[in-house]
């Protein structure tokens, strides 16, 4: 190594001027193949308080579990308008909204499959780098196999599970908490 | 061709933030409390976005020639390299950037701060650094401004720069500094760290050479994204 990566700081507060040209509400078209489904919350700070001035970008696979972009198994080659990323602006109520396809499940590197999930990346102001966690599907019976799952302490999963809302068939809740007794699950690679 | 089953090299001590950084208020109430739950890094998070040049612009590359006059200020060049952490080039790599104007005063909604908005300067850029991870730019020096961190809070210039390089654990968001600013030794975001190499490679160098005659002043900025292990996965076992 001869230097390491340059320190990361924050976003701040207006990092919209110059990241929302980028701003997307879904991470694929509606001619992608596979089961489409919508994802909505709410962030929270520690005393509850919805933040205004999140950002997060999401990455994943298409519904056969193929990456866009390059996939040394794939060569890159995902379904027709499956573009596998999103920049999602919170509002000023903390909320988030965004469209894709129920993600295909990924292996590891050892090639252990691993639940349906999708990445997030979370930037803010008061923060000094984003913080990444993932997005589950509480219902999928493949996250009792789950490596990344099985790493964290049962009683906190909960954090990371997106609930189908109750009477829907393809509408999700999955909400960010940043302390407190249900916050949610940061993770370090 | 990169390996992309080769894991990211882990993270060298002291040279990044931790959340929580009581000197910077707002990190009090929004940095997470638990520890962060280390996990194996997967295809999830070693593949990322491939951008190309349909995300940039005309005068993207250019802030001050984005409107009919010319903005107020010093007119500067910025530029460098995107390397990774063994010195290779990152071709390829969104650069975005962002930035209050000459009188410290940023384009957006919730900034008060009583310094006057330039209607010729909207303050934000992006580009692709090339084969040789090389990239370029030109601006107006950023002016500093207050901010309601502590009493009496100065924010020191800088440009913000975002960067996806070549994978999701590339992903780095940070701030460029100007050399000689009185502010840097105040400042707790650029204090957020104790390394002092590493908070030096944060401030660009003035660089004459790269200065236009009668036009521009130049500043050199490197910026080295976390790189790859040279050893396959398979081997660490």
């Amino acid at each position: 190594m001869k230097y390491p990566a340059t320190a990361s700081q924050t976003v701040g507060p207006y990092f919209r001027i110059g990241l929302s040209y980028l701003d997307s509400s879904a991470l694929c078209t509606e001619a992608a193949p596979g089961r489409h489904i919508t994802l909505s919350g709410q962030i929270f700070d520690a005393n509850g308080a919805p933040v205004p001035d999140a950002q997060l970008e999401l990455w994943q696979a298409d519904d056969q579990g193929r990456f866009a972009g390059y996939d040394p198994a794939e060569s890159g080659v995902v379904s027709e308008g499956f573009a596998g990323f999103a920049r999602v602006a919170v509002d000023e109520r903390g909320a988030f909204k965004f469209h894709t396809v129920y993600p295909g499940s990924v292996a590891t590197l050892d090639g252990t499959a691993q639940a349906p999930h999708i990445v997030v990346m979370l930037s803010m102001r008061g923060i000094l780098k984003h913080l990444y966690t993932r997005i589950y599907f509480a219902e999928d019976p493949r996250n009792t196999e789950d490596l990344v799952l099985s790493s964290v302490p049962a009683e906190r999963r909960k954090t990371l599970f997106a609930q189908l809302i109750p009477e829907s068939a393809h509408e999700y809740l999955w909400n960010i908490r940043l302390q407190g007794a249900d916050e949610t699950v940061f993770f370090q690679y | 061709m990169l390996d992309l089953r080769k894991p990211f090299l882990p993270v060298t001590p002291g040279t990044q933030p931790e959340y929580l950084h009581p000197p910077y208020v707002s990190s009090l109430i929004r940095a997470p409390q638990q520890p962060l739950i280390v996990v194996p890094q997967t295809l999830s998070e070693l593949s990322g976005p491939v951008f190309g040049h349909g995300a940039i612009a005309t005068f993207d590359n250019d802030l001050t020639r984005q409107h009919a006059g010319d903005p107020l200020g010093e007119r500067i060049i910025v530029h460098g390299r995107v390397l990774d952490e063994d010195d290779r080039p990152v071709p390829g790599a969104l650069v975005e950037v962002w930035q209050a104007n000459s009188a410290g005063r940023y384009r957006h909604k919730i900034d008060q701060h009583a310094a006057p908005l330039d209607p010729n300067f909207s303050g934000a850029g992006r580009f692709l650094t090339d084969d040789q991870g090389y990239y370029r730019f030109t601006s107006i020096k950023p002016g500093a401004y207050p901010w309601g961190n502590h009493p009496n809070a100065w924010r020191p210039a800088h440009i913000h720069f975002s960067l996806f390089g070549a994978g999701l654990l590339t992903r780095l968001v940070t701030q460029m500094y100007f050399p000689g600013d009185p502010l840097l030794p105040f400042d707790p975001i650029y204090n957020c760290i104790n390394d002092d190499q590493a908070k030096q490679r944060m401030i660009s160098k003035f660089d004459l050479d790269a200065t236009i005659p009668d036009t521009a002043l130049a500043f050199r900025y490197d910026i080295i994204l976390r790189g790859r292990d040279a050893t396959p996965m398979e081997d660490h076992k």
